[in-house]
């Protein structure tokens, strides 16, 4: 029987000729990473079983991005201490204040993650790599100690749901829209334990902004890791940033399926999830009918700070003001994506619509810094997960959307759609 | 290796954010976090937990964010035991990696109520709600995950 995409990068990182969905391997590592709130866990665990070195000193990527720049003694304190360990051991990609940028957006920018390789790392939105035909998976930090130690983790073979795209996005339809659709179709566990590999002609349409963003809610229905085909448009992204040479896997013709979903991409509407979970999915014409009235919107993260997801949002504020209730957070995910903002005067629309324009920060999305609810206040963000309390106050609420629609809210004061503004 | 003790009873998918909010994660301290263990979702189970107390918990239990946080915070707080239709992913490898009893058992988690006292045992996955009387039968783990248990803890398994 033949392998899924998945199945094969596993095999090959495990030494195997063939594994089955449900078969434990030990597979060798090519990235091991953590971020300023994960790796002082880790290097905690590190230290206390007496471990001495690391595997490969160009191998562990860590990036302070979540509370930084610090926002307290404590998170400077846990920095200090992923700094420190970073001097000792002589690790090559330490991102710190001026050079970091959110981890996952950073990463592939930096040609750090490459086609065909087995990437973990501590934090659950590792899975965003897939979108370079990558498996790559988020674990917790006591993983990555041993991974960091052992260059090699263990894993459970996963099956995989086959997600077929057709069509191409219509205008403000964007890939957190098609990510958003499949989870408020399959649910938070829909894809629980398990693989979703992208696939078919409409893959072609998506940019790798889009499938960055799709892979990166994977972990949001649950799966394992989700992961796409390599095209011309992976290589051409990749090839100009690489930093090793790379292996192109891809799914055998005969590769087994628990379930296979086809997605046409071009009768999608711009989606919104609604609170507590990102299953609770409702188009655009279903949200605006409620008239959400919103606090402050937030354009960013690991998920949406990508330069399209700027222009994107520049688009629907150019010539125009933010609400004067609404707080308007715009986040470039890295130093190399705000530099585009300035350059391409992305920044100065943004100011004088009325937002502020934030260094590189996970910052509000997980209710760190820079921008947390009151009790009772309502958010559209850009983000990843609507959980309660995500952004602050228990009794705060967070609506999930693509940057264009969070941008036409900012400027309305409600979710609405980008095309009635 | 059994765990003994009175149940909290919560639903599906408890996510991380609420078994420690992100406004905590600047300590790593398992002590620290314990005090803010489930606050967002139950105000009261930091006062009301005992040693040796459960956690049983419906669909998806652990979703969300990777934060190893999240199953520290409830072993400091003295739970000895989480039983769950199913985990999320990466909480399930979290909690054996760093030796925080769990099982899964459908059943179980579906019938045992808010404040029952239960017994689970580790070695043959029974599950005793002794204020009904009933028992279930949990998933065994697969050998490897046996050894890691056993070992205490994925660490000190490769340190060997």
């Amino acid at each position: 029987m033949g392998m899924t995409m998945t199945q094969k990068i596993l095999a090959a990182h495990a030494g195997l000729e063939e594994v089955k969905a449900g078969q434990l391997i030990q597979a060798n590592l090519d990235i091991v990473h953590g971020n300023d709130v994960t790796s002082p866990v880790a290097i905690n665990e590190f230290e206390r079983c007496g471990a001495t070195g690391v595997f490969d000193k160009s191998r562990i990527t860590l990036v302070m991005d979540h509370f930084t720049p610090n926002k307290d003694i404590k998170s400077a304190q846990n920095c200090k201490q992923v700094r420190t360990f970073a001097n000792k051991y002589d690790i090559d990609n330490y991102f710190d204040v001026g050079t970091m940028g959110i981890e996952h957006a950073l990463l592939p920018e930096k040609g750090l993650v490459v086609p065909g390789d087995a990437v973990i790392g501590a934090d659950s939105h590792t899975c965003t790599y897939g979108a370079l035909g990558a498996f790559s998976t988020g674990v917790g930090s006591t993983d990555m100690a041993a991974g960091m130690i052992t260059g090699q983790a263990w894993f459970k073979v996963p099956s995989a749901l086959k997600i077929v795209l057709t069509g191409k996005p219509g205008e403000n339809v964007s890939g957190k829209d098609v990510i958003l659709h499949l989870i408020g179709m399959i649910g938070v566990d829909g894809a629980l334990y398990r693989s979703l590999e992208f696939t078919g002609p409409g893959v072609a349409n998506l940019s790798m902004d889009d499938r960055l963003c799709i892979a990166n809610m994977a972990i949001e229905c649950g799966a394992k890791n989700g992961i796409f085909p390599v095209d011309d448009v992976t290589r051409a992204y990749v090839d100009a940033r690489k930093t090793r040479d790379y292996t192109v896997y891809e799914a055998d013709d005969d590769a087994e399926y628990d379930q296979v979903i086809e997605i046409d991409m071009s009768a999608l509407r711009p989606t919104v999830a609604f609170p507590h979970l990102p299953e609770n999915t409702k188009t655009i014409d279903e949200a605006e009918k409620e008239h959400v009235v919103i606090d402050q919107a937030v354009i960013g993260s690991c998920t949406n700070g990508r330069i399209e997801d700027m222009r994107a949002a520049a688009a629907i504020l150019k010539g125009r003001k933010v609400s004067s209730h609404v707080r308007t957070i715009v986040i470039p995910a890295t130093q190399q994506i705000y530099l585009q903002c300035i350059e391409e005067g992305l920044a100065k629309i943004f100011v004088e619509a009325g937002a502020i324009v934030s260094t590189p920060t996970c910052g509000p999305c997980l209710g760190g810094h820079m921008g947390i609810l009151a009790k009772g206040e309502r958010a559209i963000a850009t983000t990843n997960r609507n959980f309660v309390g995500r952004m602050g106050h228990p009794e705060s609420e967070v609506y999930l959307s693509n940057p264009a629609v969070a941008a036409a809210s900012a400027v309305k004061g409600y979710i609405c759609d980008p095309a009635n503004l | 290796m059994k765990a003994h003790g009175t149940v909290h009873k919560y639903g599906d998918n408890v996510d991380t954010d609420v078994i420690i909010p992100a406004r905590y994660l600047n300590s790593a301290d398992p002590k620290e976090l314990a005090k803010h263990c489930m606050e967002d979702i139950d105000a009261n189970f930091v006062s009301e937990v005992k040693p040796g107390d459960l956690i049983v918990a419906e669909r998806n239990f652990g979703c969300g964010s990777s934060r190893e946080h999240a199953p520290l915070s409830i072993k400091a707080s003295g739970i000895s035991c989480v039983i769950a239709s199913s985990f999320a992913r990466i909480f399930y490898r979290n909690a054996i990696n760093i030796g925080l009893a769990i099982l899964e058992c459908e059943e179980a988690a579906r019938d045992i109520k808010n404040g029952d006292e239960v017994e689970a045992d580790f070695d043959t996955g029974v599950i005793t709600n002794l204020t009904t009387g009933k028992t279930y039968q949990a998933e065994p783990f697969p050998p490897f995950i046996q050894n890691i248990i056993q070992k205490g803890g994925l660490l000190k398994s490769i340190m060997e």
